[in-house]
């Protein structure tokens, strides 16, 4: 495919030198009295070439939905994030819209009023009632679409304590992630850098009562519909915990906290069926299939065979491993969440050994 | 004004001028404008030479290039590309494309070279501030580039120099020296910004030649003062950001700094926050993207009205939207920082404030779109750049109600998408502007001699084409949740399908690349051996073209033309609508008084 698009490129190319050529020939003719200024002859050609470079554009449109549509994110593993999706439908349609209209009268007016020496221009400096409709139509739609963002946005972030969400801190540093859940108390225990020293790896106040209960991991489990509320924290430079099949994403700071909240709404397992992940993932081991016999014909190890799971992601430049900072994300039943977490060992229990 | 219009006639052109005083420490606006244009043409080579180097990494990550070993060195060793000399690369590329190449190269170049020659001045209010202007960024430009050659790499905190991570050396290696000769380096840009600015705008508001009321400017000039204005409001607050960061980097203050363990080791910073550092710098930032992006606005106005021989459309609209663009864009900042940390209530204003500025911007577009509109388009070089540069805005600015709206902006935020919307809207957009600003005024900076058209269209269409290939996919790899600034996306194997959609962007990259060695090539014969234009090629009604084609001190050889009118006289009939006013003449100048068979519009 992409051989295809190169060869595509170097057609038009070839076409556009073609017709450049034929410009040179013809501007020699001998009335031109002044070559590098646009003849009647430039005009026409280059009023073609736009009518022509509108429906490229309409291409290279149409053909990045046929080619890579399958690459786009699959459906919103969270709660909020089926609004979001809405929302960004909804703007991407006007966009689409307004874009695909606007670009068809620029270069067709390019087109049809190319010049030549014996039309005229009309001499038309202004009109209040069409500059009014042009003003006034981007108002009534952008504030349709600022109202619809801010009330989806003010349900996302404002995060209703009363819900008593699950309290899982995401700790972030050069370069990987830690989550600290918060134990049966469902309060995490106070912590500062200062207090890193040895196992107790995320600065956690020992001596809090808080803190007792509360569990290290790298791997984060999270059980369905219930509310988890994120608190981030970093240890050394900004971090961004980025989780694009949830829709969220909130920077982690040093010397604060934020957080973000959102309620999983599929399981890994049920998002390994879903049909666009299926022809994703079948996609990427065909890669990988291609790659291995590449390998093994260097005698070097293969690559696994790739299965999905969810991901956070660091997506705030952080430094050399920036690209290669993330932790798995498992949703699972509630049952088998409280069956992992029970495994997993407290603070107490971590810094006695 | 018109005692310093006759101390310029009266002294004349006697003084002899060395070469020194003519071509290096000159303090004559159209040698320093040229100065401005070499300087930033050179130092955007070198940013898109960077951004081929990171092309070919991100389409090829298990490939091993020796052109990688010429260029990098010991940071790539065995042509493999080190991933902190990666991050130097698009550090540097943003760097220099939005401040060298599209703040000093596009605004330095064309308001230092317009403003005297439109309003009807001699030269610029300070000729000597003027030179001082340039020899500042030339000494950044120096200090930049020099950051390359230090021992443990330039700069690679991003563009955006976020502390921690720009302020601890321990952090990444670029953190170390490059990072401060990158702030040195800034710190006397935004000097010559400052100087270059005030000049502008007392230039604009003092030596405009009779009868250049404010409402019978281009457009060009409106664009340049108010772009001079936010920079002198918006620049200062990314010096002091500069300044705490150094203090914060060598003098141990906390400005930016609290509750760090890095390397082992808790540093005594507390009480800082990296968060002010976001707001102090995208209080620049965003003004930043105007700067920008509001000179060629201008250019493209004056020249899309000079080739569709027809008046702008909606003139004093066009005055009302870039005021309003400029006001607005001093209070957007914050759709920079969505997830930052802040207040989700700030995030809701600030949302409010990014959406309301589509509206001028669509105002402007349409404008432009009606301007074609039974036109006799001039398919000049020049014209066909800013009908790109239209396009380009308009595919560019659009994205950008995805990304201004909040909560749309969780799941966007600085993944490719990004990338690929600002490059279409401000880099692209003010790159043809650009372009259409040197295709047009050539024969002003060069005496005359006009550049190869053919070899402009050939430049336009591979660009064209390029620009869109290089720039569409990309917003499908960033949807598809790709964040920015990854050294490779196949090191895990979830983004291993956008590997082929990475070498496409890449190759349409190097074709695109390829396509500017028609212009640099034009651009350097043309200076010598271009053809003669006459004194005004376009025919247009701008001032300029009534100044002397030979350089000369002072710009016009006799007095200075007094102004009738506004400056979109094309095409404009006669009382019966036999003729035009003019007869068999399109366009009348602005130095031509009103004449009897013609109707006085009020614009």
């Amino acid at each position: 495919m992409t051989a295809f698009l190169i060869i595509l490129v170097i057609i038009l190319f070839g076409v556009a030198v073609w017709q450049m050529n034929k410009v040179f020939q013809l501007s020699k003719s001998p009335k031109s009295e002044n070559s590098e200024i646009a003849s009647n002859n430039d005009n026409n050609i280059q009023g073609y070439l736009m009518l022509a470079f509108v429906f490229f554009l309409y291409g290279i449109l149409a053909y990045c939905f046929w080619e890579w549509g399958d690459v786009l994110l699959p459906v919103s593993a969270s709660e909020h994030g089926v609004e979001i999706d809405q929302l960004m439908l909804t703007s991407m349609i006007l966009i689409f819209l307004v874009g695909i209209f606007t670009q068809w009268l620029l270069h067709y007016f390019a087109f049809v009023y190319r010049g030549s020496k014996e039309k005229k221009a009309l001499f038309y400096a202004e009109n209040h009632r069409l500059e009014f409709i042009w003003t006034i139509i981007p108002v009534f739609v952008l504030a349709g679409l600022i109202i619809y963002g801010l009330f989806t946005w003010s349900d996302i972030m404002y995060v209703d304590e009363d819900e008593d969400p699950l309290v899982v801190e995401l700790y972030a540093y050069q370069f990987d992630w830690r989550a600290r859940y918060a134990g049966n108390d469902n309060t995490l225990g106070e912590a500062n850098v200062r207090l890193i020293e040895g196992v107790n790896q995320l600065g956690v106040d020992t001596s809090d009562p808080n803190a007792q209960d509360d569990k290290v991991v790298n791997e984060l489990h999270l059980p369905l519909g219930r509310k988890v509320l994120f608190k981030m924290r970093s240890q050394d430079v900004l971090h961004s915990a980025y989780m694009p099949h949830f829709r969220a994403q909130m920077n982690c700071v040093p010397g604060m906290i934020t957080q973000f909240a959102f309620t999983p709404s599929i399981t890994t397992d049920d998002m390994r069926m879903n049909d666009d992940v299926i022809e994703k993932v079948e996609h990427i081991n065909q890669i990988r299939t291609e790659k291995n016999i590449d390998l093994l014909a260097k005698g070097e190890e293969v690559l696994e065979m790739y299965e999905f799971d969810y991901l956070l992601l660091c997506n705030k430049i952080c430094g050399s491993n920036h690209f290669n900072m993330q932790m798995k994300i498992i949703v699972e039943s509630e049952e088998d969440y409280n069956t992992w977490l029970a495994e997993q060992a407290t603070i107490a229990e971590t810094i006695k050994k | 004004m018109s005692e310093h219009a006759n101390n310029h006639d009266d002294h004349g052109h006697h003084h002899k001028e060395t070469f020194v005083t003519k071509y290096i420490f000159s303090q004559d606006h159209k040698m320093i404008s040229k100065q401005y244009l070499i300087t930033g043409l050179f130092m955007g080579i070198i940013g898109i030479a960077m951004s081929l180097l990171f092309r070919l990494q991100l389409a090829w990550p298990d490939h091993q290039f020796t052109i990688y070993e010429i260029f990098l060195g010991k940071w790539a060793e065995n042509g493999v590309m080190d991933p902190n000399v990666y991050l130097s690369l698009v550090t540097i590329h943003g760097t220099i494309m939005v401040f060298f190449v599209l703040t000093a190269g596009l605004s330095g170049t064309f308001s230092n070279l317009l403003i005297p020659l439109q309003i009807g001045a001699r030269d610029m209010a300070s000729g000597f501030l003027n030179m001082v202007s340039y020899w500042l960024f030339f000494l950044s430009s120096v200090i930049m580039v020099l950051s390359l050659f230090v021992e443990a790499g330039p700069a690679a905190a991003g563009w955006t120099i976020y502390p921690p991570l720009s302020a601890l050396p321990q952090a990444m290696p670029g953190s170390g020296a490059g990072m401060t000769l990158w702030l040195v380096s800034m710190a006397i840009f935004i000097a010559s910004s400052l100087l270059g600015s005030l000049n502008y705008i007392v230039t604009v508001l003092n030596l405009r030649t009779k009868g250049m009321s404010m409402t019978r400017l281009p457009l060009t000039i409106w664009c340049f003062f108010l772009t001079a204005i936010i920079g002198v409001v918006s620049f200062p607050v990314l010096l002091s950001a500069a300044l705490m960061l150094i203090m914060d980097r060598s003098f141990g203050t906390s400005f930016f700094l609290s509750d760090i363990y890095i390397a082992g080791e808790v540093l005594h910073n507390q009480g800082g926050s990296p968060v002010l550092f976001e707001h102090l710098f995208w209080f620049l930032g965003h003004p930043e993207v105007y700067i920008v992006i509001l000179p060629a606005m201008g250019l493209v106005s004056e020249i899309m009205a000079t080739n569709a021989r027809k008046p702008i459309f909606g003139y004093r609209a066009m005055i009302v939207s870039v005021l309003a663009i400029a006001f607005l864009s001093t209070i957007v900042w914050g759709h920079h920082m969505f997830i930052s940390g802040m207040n989700p209530f700030l995030g809701s204003v600030f949302t409010f404030t990014t959406l309301l500025i589509a509206i001028p911007s669509a105002v402007k577009a349409f404008n432009w779109i009606t301007t074609l509109w039974k036109g006799n388009l001039k398919m000049n070089p020049a014209m066909l750049f800013s009908i790109g540069f239209v396009s380009t805005f308009i595919s560019g600015g659009l994205t950008g109600i995805i990304l201004g709206d909040s909560a749309l902006d969780i799941n966007v935020h600085d993944t490719m998408f990004v990338v690929a919307h600002f490059h279409l809207v401000m880099g692209i957009s003010a790159l043809y502007g650009l372009f259409a600003g040197v295709y047009h005024w050539f024969p002003k900076m060069f005496e005359g001699r006009l550049l190869n058209k053919k070899l402009g269209y050939i430049h336009f269409w591979i660009t064209a084409i390029g620009a869109y290939g290089v720039f569409f996919p990309m917003h499908f790899i960033g949807m598809a949740g790709l964040p920015r600034r990854y050294y490779t996306n196949t090191n895990f194997p979830y983004f291993d399908d956008l590997l082929e959609i990475n070498v496409v962007i890449s190759v349409f990259a190097f074709i695109t690349a390829a396509g500017q060695l028609f212009f640099l090539y034009n651009f350097i014969h043309s200076m010598f051996y271009g053809k003669m234009g006459g004194k005004n090629p376009w025919d247009s009604t701008t001032l300029e073209w009534t100044a002397e084609v030979k350089h000369i001190h002072g710009n016009w050889d006799g007095p200075i033309p007094e102004v009738h009118r506004w400056s979109y006289d094309y095409s404009k009939l006669n009382k019966d609508n036999s003729d035009y006013v003019l007869p068999g003449q399109d366009y009348i100048p602005q130095h031509i008084p009103l004449q009897d068979n013609e109707d006085e519009l009020k614009h």
